[in-house]
């Protein structure tokens, strides 16, 4: 797992049933491009976020194949609908293998 | 003998006006900021007394800002420097050192207990008899209560607990104090403000007292001030402590520069925190 | 120097192969648009594309994008060594299919956003960001 990675989502706490709903989210992560070279001249090997999804109660929202033209600290902002009470899950695919994920729940004003 | 600074300028205005047409979009000097719909902050203000007689009004670094890196920091979501304000806010809450206490142990919560402090630093410590920076007070914190071992002074642990403790101070007028003991330092910090250095023979000055508002290359020249420090910058993806942009900025004067944490630049963080005196603290910032 | 013939040709054919440079990288890219749409035809309209007209700092640059009825959308900077940026999939929960990130830009160059229809269509828009090289990049 790199090191120092830390997801932000921000998602309402409440919706009505079948509102639009704005969720940001943003990951700390070098994404390092793998076009870079280090001081002795040899190339950084890529490290990226390299997939990034959406679900809610287990219905796609939203799945991005993510490039290293992707900025550090990858950024989403996207609408998605809340038919009823339930909990987004928010997954971050990196090279190396690991998997962040983070929730959140919503409850029917 | 050195390169005519105005000349040097006006060169790069002249490419920079080349390059970027008629320069639309480059930054919205009126701008009002408002954080997250409830914080007004202060961005431009009647310059502090001691400046009188050189400038009218102060700016903040905010100002110069195009539309979109003003954009990220109205609201804390879109502004990426909070990531590093909960990485800090992890480590405040966890026990470091041989006496195994964290910084939540005796301050609580840093919302409640660290407002204000930004706003006051670099201060004058009577006790130690020495000016402190906000990151001196830290490492202070760390050796004498926690027995833990001191930060580097502009490590990413640092300049994320220093934005940890800023964000409590956001919207309250910088009111740093230099009389007193403190006032030869800030003389020193003075001196070092108006000092030529470098093959390019350039003091701060000369940069963001005589060309604040003008382009060099295509970058919109701010005033210099601190109110937003640490930023977080387009450019490397990361918070950036004054210290830092010190040294970055007598680089590109072509000079060796002074080292973060040095007695040189804790002065001129004194001197340069006071010209600030009146705008907003808007930490963690954004900026190119 | 003594200026020969053969020099003088081969000073040319440098100059040339320099200034098809950009040629070439818009090669990479079409190749990119290719693969997503399977080479089919692309239209135009239906798609919004917003990006600054000028980028402060090249390293985050914020790109949206939003195509009502869209299936999924794929971006790409025409400039960059590799040019695929995003291609987002839109699930039946997602409220629009649109999609708002920050991007990394080489330098000033066309950007590229192509959606893919839900009747299996296509459609692109362009954007040109000037990229700014700073004064005192720090």
């Amino acid at each position: 797992m790199a090191k120092g990675v830390k997801p932000r989502v921000k998602v309402p706490k409440t919706a009505a049933a079948g509102e639009a709903i704005t969720i940001k989210t943003l990951i700390s992560h070098k994404m390092e491009s793998g076009q870079r070279k280090d001081s002795d001249g040899n190339l950084i090997p890529r490290s990226i976020i390299n997939r990034f999804t959406t679900s809610f109660n287990g219905q796609e929202v939203l799945d991005v194949v993510v490039e290293p033209a992707v900025s550090t600290n990858p950024y989403f902002e996207f609408e998605a609908l809340v038919p009823e009470a339930g909990e987004f899950t928010f997954t971050w695919y990196d090279d190396d293998g690991s998997v962040y994920e983070a929730k959140k729940a919503v409850a029917i004003a | 003998m050195g390169i005519s600074l105005r000349g040097t300028l006006g060169l790069a205005s002249a490419v920079a006006a080349l390059t970027l047409g008629t320069g639309t979009a480059i930054a919205d000097e009126e701008a009002e900021l408002v954080v997250n719909e409830e914080i007004e902050m202060v961005v431009r203000a009647e310059a502090p007394d001691h400046l009188a007689d050189t400038l009218d009004t102060i700016y903040s670094g905010w100002v110069f800002r195009s539309d979109e890196t003003q954009a990220l920091q109205a609201d804390d979501f879109d502004n990426p420097g909070f990531v590093f304000v909960d990485v800090a806010m992890d480590a405040w809450n966890a026990a470091d050192g041989a006496a195994g206490k964290s910084c939540a142990d005796c301050h609580n919560d840093p919302m409640d207990s660290m407002v204000g402090v930004r706003a006051v630093y670099p201060k004058w410590n009577d006790e130690a008899g020495e000016l402190r920076t906000l990151e001196m007070q830290i490492n202070a914190c760390r050796t004498g209560q926690m027995e833990a071992e001191e930060w580097k002074y502009d490590g990413s642990d640092m300049v994320n607990m220093t934005a940890l403790i800023s964000v409590p101070s956001r919207g309250l007028p910088v009111n740093v104090a230099y009389d007193g003991p403190a006032q030869e330092y800030w003389e020193m910090g003075k001196e070092l403000y108006y000092t030529r250095t470098g093959q390019l023979e350039l003091a701060c000055a000369n940069c963001h007292e005589d060309h604040y508002g003008d382009m060099i290359r295509a970058d919109h020249l701010s005033q210099g001030q601190i109110n937003g420090f640490p930023v977080y910058r387009l450019k490397n993806a990361k918070l950036n402590s004054a210290h830092a942009r010190f040294k970055g900025c007598i680089r590109d004067t072509r000079a060796h520069t002074y080292k973060p944490g040095s007695a040189e630049f804790v002065a001129l963080e004194l001197y340069v925190a006071t010209r600030g005196n009146g705008l907003s603290v808007e930490a963690p910032s954004v900026r190119n | 120097m003594n200026m020969t013939r053969r020099t003088a040709l081969a000073l040319g054919a440098g100059a040339l192969a320099v200034t098809l440079l950009p040629l070439s990288a818009h090669a990479a890219a079409d190749d990119a648009i290719a693969t997503f749409t399977g080479g089919a035809e692309i239209g135009e309209g239906g798609l919004t594309l917003t990006t600054p007209e000028i980028a402060e700092n090249g390293n985050t640059v914020p790109v949206s994008v939003d195509a009502p009825g869209a299936v999924a959308i794929a971006v790409f900077a025409t400039g960059n060594p590799t040019p695929e940026v995003i291609t987002a999939k839109f699930g039946p929960l997602a409220a629009a299919q649109s999609v708002a990130t920050r991007i990394r830009l080489a330098g000033t160059q066309d950007v590229v956003a192509v959606a893919q229809m839900a009747d299996g269509s296509f459609v692109r828009a362009a954007n040109t960001v000037k990229v700014t090289i700073g004064g005192c990049g720090g």
